[in-house]
Protein backbone atom coordinates (compact mmCIF):
# COMPACT_ATOMS: atom_id res chain seq x y z
CA UNK A 1 0.00 0.00 0.00
CA UNK A 2 1.20 3.17 -1.14
CA UNK A 3 1.36 5.84 1.97
CA UNK A 4 1.43 9.47 1.15
CA UNK A 5 1.99 12.18 3.87
CA UNK A 6 0.87 15.07 1.53
CA UNK A 7 -0.52 18.88 1.99
CA UNK A 8 -3.66 19.16 0.57
CA UNK A 9 -5.09 22.80 0.07
CA UNK A 10 -8.79 23.47 0.52
CA UNK A 11 -10.29 24.32 -2.54
CA UNK A 12 -7.06 23.37 -4.15
CA UNK A 13 -5.04 26.41 -4.52
CA UNK A 14 -1.17 26.06 -4.17
CA UNK A 15 0.85 28.50 -3.03
CA UNK A 16 2.38 29.96 -6.38
CA UNK A 17 -1.44 30.90 -7.43
CA UNK A 18 -2.43 31.99 -3.92
CA UNK A 19 -1.77 35.11 -4.46
CA UNK A 20 -0.86 37.32 -1.43
CA UNK A 21 2.74 37.97 -2.54
CA UNK A 22 2.34 38.66 -5.82
CA UNK A 23 0.79 42.21 -5.34
CA UNK A 24 4.56 43.30 -3.83
CA UNK A 25 6.24 42.46 -6.70
CA UNK A 26 4.08 44.45 -8.76
CA UNK A 27 6.73 47.27 -10.52
CA UNK A 28 4.61 49.88 -12.61
CA UNK A 29 1.92 49.99 -14.28
CA UNK A 30 3.44 47.82 -17.05
CA UNK A 31 3.12 44.56 -15.26
CA UNK A 32 -0.40 43.47 -15.13
CA UNK A 33 -2.34 43.18 -11.37
CA UNK A 34 -4.47 40.48 -11.97
CA UNK A 35 -8.35 40.44 -9.88
CA UNK A 36 -7.00 36.99 -8.99
CA UNK A 37 -4.32 38.57 -7.01
CA UNK A 38 -6.22 38.63 -3.86
CA UNK A 39 -5.95 35.82 -1.90
CA UNK A 40 -8.97 33.57 -0.42
CA UNK A 41 -10.37 33.51 2.81
CA UNK A 42 -12.31 31.49 5.27
CA UNK A 43 -14.80 33.47 7.30
CA UNK A 44 -15.43 32.21 10.59
CA UNK A 45 -18.74 34.10 12.61
CA UNK A 46 -19.95 33.89 15.91
CA UNK A 47 -23.22 34.67 16.02
CA UNK A 48 -24.09 35.19 19.74
CA UNK A 49 -22.15 35.46 23.00
CA UNK A 50 -20.87 32.11 24.18
CA UNK A 51 -21.53 30.17 20.78
CA UNK A 52 -18.97 28.64 18.75
CA UNK A 53 -17.48 30.64 15.30
CA UNK A 54 -18.76 28.60 12.34
CA UNK A 55 -17.91 28.70 9.15
CA UNK A 56 -19.82 31.48 6.95
CA UNK A 57 -17.90 31.41 3.89
CA UNK A 58 -15.44 32.42 1.85
CA UNK A 59 -13.85 35.64 0.22
CA UNK A 60 -11.34 37.73 -1.19
CA UNK A 61 -9.26 40.12 0.22
CA UNK A 62 -5.48 41.83 0.03
CA UNK A 63 -5.00 41.11 3.75
CA UNK A 64 -6.48 40.66 7.00
CA UNK A 65 -7.71 43.83 8.14
CA UNK A 66 -9.58 43.92 4.34
CA UNK A 67 -10.81 40.41 4.82
CA UNK A 68 -12.37 40.99 7.99
CA UNK A 69 -13.79 44.70 6.93
CA UNK A 70 -15.18 42.19 3.95
CA UNK A 71 -16.72 39.28 5.85
CA UNK A 72 -18.36 42.49 7.71
CA UNK A 73 -20.33 43.55 4.88
CA UNK A 74 -20.66 40.41 3.05
CA UNK A 75 -21.67 37.95 5.93
CA UNK A 76 -22.85 40.52 9.13
CA UNK A 77 -25.11 42.81 7.25
CA UNK A 78 -28.46 41.08 8.80
CA UNK A 79 -27.24 41.07 12.47
CA UNK A 80 -25.61 37.56 12.44
CA UNK A 81 -22.52 38.45 14.38
CA UNK A 82 -20.64 39.70 17.11
CA UNK A 83 -17.36 38.52 16.62
CA UNK A 84 -15.56 37.34 13.01
CA UNK A 85 -12.65 35.06 12.38
CA UNK A 86 -10.93 34.93 8.70
CA UNK A 87 -8.03 32.98 7.79
CA UNK A 88 -6.41 32.56 4.41
CA UNK A 89 -7.84 29.40 2.78
CA UNK A 90 -4.40 28.10 2.27
CA UNK A 91 -3.48 27.68 5.63
CA UNK A 92 -7.14 25.22 5.90
CA UNK A 93 -5.86 21.83 5.38
CA UNK A 94 -8.50 19.23 5.02
CA UNK A 95 -9.33 15.57 4.25
CA UNK A 96 -9.47 14.76 0.94
CA UNK A 97 -12.51 12.24 -0.38
CA UNK A 98 -10.36 9.27 -1.05
CA UNK A 99 -9.38 8.99 1.86
CA UNK A 100 -13.04 8.66 3.67
CA UNK A 101 -12.94 4.84 3.70
CA UNK A 102 -9.96 5.07 5.87
CA UNK A 103 -10.95 7.13 8.20
CA UNK A 104 -14.53 7.54 8.72
CA UNK A 105 -15.74 4.03 7.99
CA UNK A 106 -13.98 2.26 11.01
CA UNK A 107 -16.36 4.13 13.27
CA UNK A 108 -19.54 3.20 11.15
CA UNK A 109 -19.51 -0.45 13.03
CA UNK A 110 -18.55 1.10 16.76
CA UNK A 111 -22.26 1.42 18.00
CA UNK A 112 -20.47 0.75 21.59
CA UNK A 113 -18.82 4.05 21.72
CA UNK A 114 -22.79 5.98 21.56
CA UNK A 115 -23.21 6.63 25.37
CA UNK A 116 -26.79 5.35 24.85
CA UNK A 117 -25.88 2.18 27.12
CA UNK A 118 -25.52 4.44 30.57
CA UNK A 119 -28.75 3.94 32.16
CA UNK A 120 -29.58 8.04 33.41
CA UNK A 121 -31.28 8.70 36.64
CA UNK A 122 -34.82 10.69 35.80
CA UNK A 123 -33.82 13.54 37.60
CA UNK A 124 -31.37 14.17 34.89
CA UNK A 125 -33.26 15.35 31.98
CA UNK A 126 -31.08 17.52 29.91
CA UNK A 127 -28.36 14.91 28.46
CA UNK B 1 -39.03 78.27 4.25
CA UNK B 2 -36.92 78.59 7.36
CA UNK B 3 -33.33 77.95 7.98
CA UNK B 4 -34.12 74.67 10.55
CA UNK B 5 -36.27 73.06 7.26
CA UNK B 6 -33.17 74.28 4.71
CA UNK B 7 -30.56 72.89 6.67
CA UNK B 8 -32.41 69.64 7.64
CA UNK B 9 -32.31 69.17 3.62
CA UNK B 10 -29.39 70.03 3.00
CA UNK B 11 -28.79 67.76 5.46
CA UNK B 12 -30.77 65.10 3.73
CA UNK B 13 -29.72 65.96 0.14
CA UNK B 14 -26.21 65.21 0.92
CA UNK B 15 -26.82 61.69 2.22
CA UNK B 16 -29.68 61.08 -1.11
CA UNK B 17 -27.30 62.33 -3.81
CA UNK B 18 -24.21 60.53 -2.62
CA UNK B 19 -25.92 57.74 -2.30
CA UNK B 20 -27.14 57.85 -5.57
CA UNK B 21 -23.81 57.93 -6.74
CA UNK B 22 -22.38 55.26 -5.07
CA UNK B 23 -25.16 53.08 -5.86
CA UNK B 24 -23.65 53.33 -9.64
CA UNK B 25 -20.91 50.93 -8.75
CA UNK B 26 -23.85 48.25 -7.73
CA UNK B 27 -22.68 45.58 -10.05
CA UNK B 28 -19.79 47.18 -11.42
CA UNK B 29 -17.60 46.90 -8.12
CA UNK B 30 -14.02 46.05 -8.66
CA UNK B 31 -14.63 42.99 -6.63
CA UNK B 32 -17.66 41.00 -5.92
CA UNK B 33 -16.73 42.22 -1.99
CA UNK B 34 -16.46 45.79 -2.50
CA UNK B 35 -19.27 46.15 -4.84
CA UNK B 36 -20.84 45.03 -1.54
CA UNK B 37 -19.31 47.43 0.67
CA UNK B 38 -20.28 50.25 -1.55
CA UNK B 39 -23.60 49.58 -2.14
CA UNK B 40 -23.75 49.03 1.89
CA UNK B 41 -22.86 52.61 2.34
CA UNK B 42 -25.44 53.64 -0.42
CA UNK B 43 -28.20 52.12 1.74
CA UNK B 44 -26.73 53.54 4.90
CA UNK B 45 -26.96 56.89 3.09
CA UNK B 46 -30.04 56.36 1.95
CA UNK B 47 -31.16 54.93 5.83
CA UNK B 48 -29.86 58.49 6.89
CA UNK B 49 -32.06 60.87 3.98
CA UNK B 50 -34.72 58.91 4.82
CA UNK B 51 -34.42 60.02 8.32
CA UNK B 52 -33.19 64.04 7.28
CA UNK B 53 -36.43 63.96 5.11
CA UNK B 54 -39.08 62.81 7.49
CA UNK B 55 -38.25 65.26 9.90
CA UNK B 56 -37.97 67.93 6.73
CA UNK B 57 -41.98 66.69 5.56
CA UNK B 58 -43.15 67.36 9.24
CA UNK B 59 -41.46 70.31 9.55
CA UNK B 60 -42.94 71.70 6.39
CA UNK B 61 -46.39 70.36 6.97
CA UNK B 62 -46.16 71.57 10.24
CA UNK B 63 -45.16 75.26 9.03
CA UNK B 64 -47.82 75.16 6.38
CA UNK B 65 -50.58 73.20 7.16
CA UNK B 66 -53.36 74.17 5.01
CA UNK B 67 -51.31 73.23 1.67
CA UNK B 68 -53.12 71.49 -0.90
CA UNK B 69 -50.23 68.92 -1.40
CA UNK B 70 -48.87 68.15 1.28
CA UNK B 71 -44.58 67.53 1.73
CA UNK B 72 -43.72 63.77 2.26
CA UNK B 73 -40.21 61.83 2.50
CA UNK B 74 -41.15 60.95 -1.54
CA UNK B 75 -42.34 64.08 -2.64
CA UNK B 76 -38.98 65.84 -1.64
CA UNK B 77 -36.64 63.42 -2.96
CA UNK B 78 -38.77 62.89 -6.19
CA UNK B 79 -40.32 65.56 -6.84
CA UNK B 80 -37.84 68.81 -6.44
CA UNK B 81 -36.10 70.42 -9.44
CA UNK B 82 -32.65 70.73 -9.40
CA UNK B 83 -31.72 74.53 -8.10
CA UNK B 84 -33.82 72.47 -4.50
CA UNK B 85 -31.55 70.56 -4.10
CA UNK B 86 -28.81 72.16 -1.36
CA UNK B 87 -26.75 69.52 -1.33
CA UNK B 88 -22.64 70.21 -1.65
CA UNK B 89 -21.01 70.30 -5.18
CA UNK B 90 -18.88 67.04 -4.13
CA UNK B 91 -21.45 64.34 -3.62
CA UNK B 92 -22.71 65.14 -6.88
CA UNK B 93 -19.67 64.39 -9.02
CA UNK B 94 -19.45 61.90 -11.64
CA UNK B 95 -17.65 58.50 -9.66
CA UNK B 96 -14.92 58.65 -11.80
CA UNK B 97 -12.56 55.70 -11.03
CA UNK B 98 -12.60 53.18 -7.68
CA UNK B 99 -9.73 55.86 -6.79
CA UNK B 100 -12.01 59.32 -6.94
CA UNK B 101 -15.03 57.29 -5.31
CA UNK B 102 -12.89 56.07 -2.62
CA UNK B 103 -11.59 59.33 -2.23
CA UNK B 104 -14.95 61.27 -2.22
CA UNK B 105 -16.59 59.11 0.47
CA UNK B 106 -13.30 59.79 2.66
CA UNK B 107 -13.36 63.60 2.07
CA UNK B 108 -17.26 63.19 3.05
CA UNK B 109 -17.29 60.80 5.51
CA UNK B 110 -14.44 62.71 7.36
CA UNK B 111 -16.88 65.82 6.98
CA UNK B 112 -19.37 64.02 8.03
CA UNK B 113 -18.33 62.24 11.61
CA UNK B 114 -17.06 66.03 12.70
CA UNK B 115 -20.33 67.38 11.71
CA UNK B 116 -22.73 64.79 13.74
CA UNK B 117 -20.20 64.59 16.87
CA UNK B 118 -21.23 68.16 16.64
CA UNK B 119 -24.86 67.56 15.81
CA UNK B 120 -25.56 65.18 18.35
CA UNK B 121 -25.36 68.08 20.93
CA UNK B 122 -27.62 70.06 18.83
CA UNK B 123 -30.71 71.69 20.91
CA UNK B 124 -32.98 70.15 18.09
CA UNK B 125 -33.80 66.92 19.60
CA UNK B 126 -34.77 64.92 16.19
CA UNK B 127 -31.16 66.60 14.50
CA UNK B 128 -29.23 65.24 17.36
CA UNK B 129 -30.94 62.17 17.78
CA UNK B 130 -30.32 61.20 13.83
CA UNK B 131 -26.80 62.67 14.47
CA UNK B 132 -26.57 59.81 16.93
CA UNK B 133 -27.86 57.33 15.80
CA UNK B 134 -25.96 57.80 12.35
CA UNK B 135 -22.85 58.33 13.59
CA UNK B 136 -21.45 54.62 14.06
CA UNK B 137 -22.40 53.35 10.12
CA UNK B 138 -20.37 56.75 9.80
CA UNK B 139 -17.43 55.67 11.45
CA UNK B 140 -17.11 52.94 9.52
CA UNK B 141 -17.20 54.49 6.02
CA UNK B 142 -14.47 56.81 7.55
CA UNK B 143 -12.24 53.68 8.45
CA UNK B 144 -12.77 51.60 5.05
CA UNK B 145 -12.82 54.91 2.90
CA UNK B 146 -9.56 55.95 4.49
CA UNK B 147 -8.08 52.46 4.22
CA UNK B 148 -8.82 52.88 0.53
CA UNK B 149 -6.88 55.93 -0.06
CA UNK B 150 -3.64 54.91 1.98
CA UNK B 151 -3.85 51.46 0.13
CA UNK B 152 -3.91 52.63 -3.46
CA UNK B 153 -2.03 55.55 -2.66
CA UNK B 154 0.74 53.57 -1.19
CA UNK B 155 0.17 50.91 -3.19
CA UNK B 156 1.55 50.38 -7.26
CA UNK B 157 2.34 53.08 -9.41
CA UNK B 158 -0.69 52.98 -11.21
CA UNK B 159 -3.05 53.13 -8.28
CA UNK B 160 -0.46 55.90 -6.76
CA UNK B 161 -0.82 57.71 -10.40
CA UNK B 162 -5.20 57.34 -9.91
CA UNK B 163 -5.26 58.75 -6.64
CA UNK B 164 -2.98 61.52 -7.70
CA UNK B 165 -5.31 62.61 -10.24
CA UNK B 166 -8.42 62.35 -7.85
CA UNK B 167 -6.73 64.62 -5.80
CA UNK B 168 -6.84 67.38 -8.28
CA UNK B 169 -9.79 66.33 -9.31
CA UNK B 170 -11.88 66.55 -6.05
CA UNK B 171 -9.74 68.60 -3.90
CA UNK B 172 -11.26 72.09 -5.02
CA UNK B 173 -14.58 71.01 -3.77
CA UNK B 174 -13.42 70.26 -0.62
CA UNK B 175 -13.83 73.80 0.35
CA UNK B 176 -17.96 74.05 0.02
CA UNK B 177 -18.04 72.24 2.87
CA UNK B 178 -16.60 74.84 5.34
CA UNK B 179 -18.58 77.44 3.63
CA UNK B 180 -21.64 78.22 5.82
CA UNK B 181 -24.93 78.91 3.48
CA UNK B 182 -27.05 81.72 4.92
CA UNK B 183 -29.10 78.76 6.98
CA UNK B 184 -26.30 77.28 8.51
CA UNK B 185 -25.26 80.49 10.18
CA UNK B 186 -27.84 80.31 12.47
CA UNK B 187 -27.02 76.21 13.66
CA UNK B 188 -25.33 75.34 16.54
CA UNK B 189 -22.47 74.26 14.04
CA UNK B 190 -18.62 75.60 14.44
CA UNK B 191 -17.66 75.45 10.86
CA UNK B 192 -14.13 76.75 11.75
CA UNK B 193 -13.52 73.99 14.25
CA UNK B 194 -14.82 71.38 11.71
CA UNK B 195 -12.56 72.83 9.25
CA UNK B 196 -9.89 72.60 11.23
CA UNK B 197 -9.49 69.04 12.79
CA UNK B 198 -10.76 67.87 9.35
CA UNK B 199 -7.43 69.51 7.00
CA UNK B 200 -5.41 67.46 10.26
CA UNK B 201 -7.00 64.45 9.58
CA UNK B 202 -7.16 64.19 6.24
CA UNK B 203 -3.22 65.41 5.58
CA UNK B 204 -2.42 62.69 8.09
CA UNK B 205 -4.25 59.92 5.35
CA UNK B 206 -2.88 61.45 2.75
CA UNK B 207 0.32 61.77 4.01
CA UNK B 208 0.79 57.90 4.90
CA UNK B 209 -1.30 57.22 1.41
CA UNK B 210 2.45 59.09 0.22
CA UNK B 211 -0.10 61.36 -1.91
CA UNK B 212 1.20 65.20 -2.49
CA UNK B 213 -0.44 67.55 0.05
CA UNK B 214 -2.77 70.02 -1.15
CA UNK B 215 -1.40 73.75 -0.04
CA UNK B 216 -2.65 75.05 2.94
CA UNK B 217 -5.73 76.16 2.65
CA UNK B 218 -5.59 79.92 3.90
CA UNK B 219 -8.99 81.43 2.78
CA UNK B 220 -8.86 82.41 -0.81
CA UNK B 221 -5.58 81.07 -1.69
CA UNK B 222 -6.79 78.45 -3.13
CA UNK B 223 -9.77 78.73 -5.70
CA UNK B 224 -12.81 76.47 -4.40
CA UNK B 225 -15.98 75.25 -6.26
CA UNK B 226 -19.23 76.47 -4.35
CA UNK B 227 -22.79 77.18 -4.85
CA UNK B 228 -24.48 73.63 -4.43
CA UNK B 229 -25.61 74.21 -0.62
CA UNK B 230 -27.81 77.13 -2.71
CA UNK B 231 -28.60 75.30 -5.62
CA UNK B 232 -26.30 76.32 -7.74
CA UNK B 233 -25.18 73.03 -9.49
CA UNK B 234 -22.92 71.45 -11.78
CA UNK B 235 -23.70 70.21 -14.96
CA UNK B 236 -24.03 66.55 -13.79
CA UNK B 237 -26.79 67.42 -11.16
CA UNK B 238 -29.88 67.78 -13.79
CA UNK B 239 -28.41 64.25 -15.51
CA UNK B 240 -28.33 62.81 -11.60
CA UNK B 241 -31.54 63.63 -11.32
CA UNK B 242 -33.28 62.48 -14.13
CA UNK B 243 -32.46 59.70 -13.59
CA UNK B 244 -32.97 59.55 -9.83
CA UNK B 245 -36.59 61.10 -10.55
CA UNK B 246 -37.79 59.45 -13.82
CA UNK B 247 -40.07 56.98 -12.45
CA UNK B 248 -42.22 59.61 -10.44
CA UNK B 249 -41.91 62.11 -13.14
CA UNK B 250 -43.44 59.50 -15.43
CA UNK B 251 -46.01 58.00 -13.31
CA UNK B 252 -46.45 59.77 -10.64
CA UNK B 253 -47.31 58.45 -7.37
CA UNK B 254 -46.69 55.10 -8.73
CA UNK B 255 -45.65 52.72 -6.06
CA UNK B 256 -44.07 49.04 -6.59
Amino acid sequence: MNIQIRKFFYGDIPDDQSGGNDLKNTQGPSSETKKTDWPLWEVFIRSRQGLDHKHAGSLHAADAKMAIENARDVYTRRMEGVSIWVVESKYIHATTPDESGELYEPAEDKIYRYPTFYKLPDEVNQM
Amino acid sequence: MNSLIAYTLHLADNALILSQRNSEWCGHGPVLEQDIAITNISLDLIGQARNFYQYAESLINHSDGTAANPASEDSLAYLRTEREFKNLLLVELPNGDWAQTVLRQFFFSQYQYLLFQQLQFSKDEQIAAIAAKSIKEVSYHLRWSSEWVIRLGDGTRESHDRMEKAMNELWAYTGEMFEPAGYEKEMPVESEEIKKEWDEKVRQVLEEATLTLPPASEKGSVFMHTGGKNGIHTEYMGHLLAELQYMQRAYPGCEW
